[in-house]
C-alpha cells in the first residue's frame, strides 16, 4: 500500500461538503498553497467540496490560499487566532457581510487544542482567556490558588499540510519557521495530506532528524518547487 | 515645571523603548509583541546576552534581513522576515505556547490599550464593530515571570492609559508587572501603581493629573533619563 499519490488532483479528492479541513502553515510559511489550490480547482469544476470549515492561524492573505478558497465561495466558517491580517480583504468582506462563520481562538489554545486532540485528551485547563470575553460560557476551575479556563479538542477530518522531506512511509520534516502548525495538525486529522518538497526514497531522514513520524500521515504528494504565499500577495496573483 | 507639555515634551516611542531595553537581564529569554515593543531590541545593551522567542516557533532570532535577502519561510510573528543567530532552534507552535505558558521566558513586553492598577491588561480590541483578532496575546499575559507593557501615558486625545480598572475587553487578568510611559517607569505591586521613575521636567501633581488611579511612592523616585538624539 502506498501513501503517495500521482497528482495534487488525486490527493485532495476524497474531501468531502461539509468537511472541517486543518490548514497548516502561520502567514506564507508553511502553507500548502499547491494543495489548496488543488482543492478549489475541484470545487471551480464539480461544486465540491462546499460549506467547508478550515481551521488554521488566520484567514487567508491577498488572493491565492485560503483567502482565493473563501473568495470562491467554498468556506462557510473560519477557526482561527489572527483574521484581521494585513490582506485580508476576501475574509473581511464576507464576515463584514455575514456570509462566513468565525471562532476566534487564541493562538496558543488554538495550538494545544489541536495537540489535544492528536493525543486523545478531549479536554484540558488553561491560564489563557481566563476572564476575558473569549471564556465567556466556558467552564472554569481553581488549581494551586490560580484560575483556569476548560478548552476542548478541535479535531478535524482532512488536514492539508505542507513538509520539506518525506519518505515513502510519511516521516516528515519542515523548511525553517515553516514548521508552526503542521505537526500537531497531522497529528489531529483523521486523514492527513502532505504536499512535500522533497519525497526521497526509504531511508532518505536520519531516524534522528524525523519531526513527523509517519503515522500520522495517510497521503503524500510530491510538489517541487512550491509557491510561497508571501511572495504570491507581494506580486500581487490572484487565484 | 508648570510648562510641561504632555502631548508634546513626552518621550518618543524610541525613548520608551531604549528605558524598557536596558531592563534587559543577561541570559534571559524574552518575547516583544508585535510592532512597538519590538523596537525593544535595537536597543540591547552591548554585554548582555538576550534570546528572543516568537510565537510561531522560533528562539534565538536575530536582526531582519537586508532588503531582497528574505526567505519568506523564515518570519516570527508579525510575519516580517528574520535571520538566525548561532544556537537557534524552531519548534511547533505547542512547543512554543509551553514556553509561554509553562513560565520559561523571563519577559513578555507588550504594548496596552488600557492597564489596571491590579496589573489588568487590555490590548486586544477597542470593542468596536468590525472583524476581531486575538492573536497570541492573551497567552502571552501568562507564564512570563516578568510581563511589561510600553505605551503613551495618555491616549491621543489625552486621556488616561493607567486606570483604577480596564473599560475596554481585558487581555489579561492581574498580569502586568511593570509599565514603561512616555512619562514614567511605574511597578504594579498588591494591586497599585507604584511609581519608580518620572521625567524629571514632570511634577508630581501634573503626573498624578494624567494618571487614572492613584500613583504610590515607595521610596526614592528616581528621575526617568533618556538619549534626547533616538
Amino acid at each position: 500500500m502506498t501513501k503517495i499519490a500521482d497528482t495534487l488532483r488525486d490527493a485532495v479528492a476524497d474531501i468531502p461538503d461539509g468537511a472541517q479541513i486543518m490548514i497548516g502553515g502561520f502567514g506564507g510559511s508553511g502553507a500548502p498553497i499547491e494543495l489548496i489550490h488543488a482543492l478549489i480547482d475541484r470545487y471551480r469544476a464539480t461544486g465540491s467540496p462546499a460549506n467547508v470549515t478550515v481551521i488554521n492561524n488566520n484567514a487567508g492573505n491577498g488572493a491565492t490560499g485560503i483567502a482565493a478558497m473563501i473568495k470562491a465561495g467554498m468556506v462557510t466558517k473560519m477557526i482561527c487566532s489572527f483574521p484581521r491580517s494585513s490582506n485580508a480583504e476576501a475574509f473581511n468582506t464576507k464576515y463584514l457581510a455575514g456570509e462566513i462563520d468565525l471562532e476566534l481562538v487564541p493562538q496558543g489554545t488554538l495550538a494545544e487544542r489541536i495537540r489535544a486532540a492528536g493525543a486523545g485528551i478531549p479536554a484540558f485547563y488553561t491560564p489563557t482567556s481566563f476572564g476575558t470575553d473569549l471564556a465567556k460560557g466556558k467552564h472554569t476551575a481553581e488549581f494551586d490558588g490560580k484560575m483556569y479556563v476548560r478548552e476542548r479538542w478541535l479535531k478535524a477530518d482532512f488536514a492539508l499540510l505542507k513538509a520539506h522531506k518525506g519518505d515513502h512511509v510519511g516521516n516528515l520534516t519542515y523548511r525553517l519557521a515553516g514548521r508552526n502548525f503542521n505537526p500537531l495538525m497531522a497529528m489531529a486529522a483523521d486523514h492527513s495530506i502532505a504536499q512535500v518538497t522533497d519525497l526521497g526514497p526509504p531511508g532518505s531522514i536520519h531516524p534522528e532528524h524525523v519531526i513527523t513520524p509517519g503515522i500520522f500521515i495517510d497521503t503524500m504528494v510530491e510538489v517541487p518547487n512550491p509557491k510561497q504565499e508571501e511572495e504570491l500577495v507581494r506580486e500581487g496573483v490572484v487565484y | 515645571m508648570a510648562d510641561f507639555n504632555v502631548m508634546e515634551d513626552k518621550l518618543t516611542n524610541a525613548q520608551i523603548a531604549w528605558r524598557a531595553a536596558q531592563d534587559l537581564a543577561d541570559g534571559s529569554y524574552v518575547n516583544l509583541g508585535i510592532g512597538f515593543p519590538e523596537m525593544i531590541a535595537k536597543f540591547q545593551p552591548e554585554g548582555r546576552e538576550v534570546t528572543y522567542h516568537t510565537e510561531n516557533g522560533v528562539l534565538g532570532f536575530g536582526k531582519a534581513p537586508a532588503e531582497g535577502e528574505e526567505d519568506w519561510d523564515l518570519i516570527n510573528a508579525g510575519k516580517r522576515a528574520i535571520t538566525l543567530n548561532a544556537g537557534a532552534s524552531f519548534f511547533h507552535h505547542a512547543d512554543s505556547f509551553s514556553m509561554v505558558r509553562g513560565g520559561h521566558l523571563d519577559l513578555a513586553v507588550l504594548g496596552a490599550y488600557q492597564v489596571g492598577q491590579n496589573g489588568d491588561l487590555a490590548n486586544w480590541s477597542v470593542g468596536a464593530k468590525g472583524v476581531p483578532a486575538v492573536g497570541g496575546a492573551m497567552d502571552l499575559v501568562h507564564g512570563a515571570k516578568n510581563v511589561a507593557v510600553v505605551t503613551d501615558h495618555v491616549t491621543k486625545k489625552g486621556a488616561p492609559k493607567l486606570l483604577e480598572a480596564c473599560t475596554l475587553p481585558l487581555t489579561g487578568i492581574a498580569c502586568v508587572t511593570r509599565v514603561y510611559t512616555s512619562l514614567a517607569v511605574i511597578d504594579i505591586r498588591d494591586g497599585q501603581f507604584v511609581l519608580c521613575e518620572k521625567l524629571p521636567q514632570i511634577s508630581m501633581d501634573q503626573l498624578q493629573s494624567v494618571t487614572g488611579a492613584r500613583l504610590h511612592v515607595d521610596g526614592v523616585v528616581d528621575d526617568l533619563i533618556v538619549p534626547e538624539t533616538l
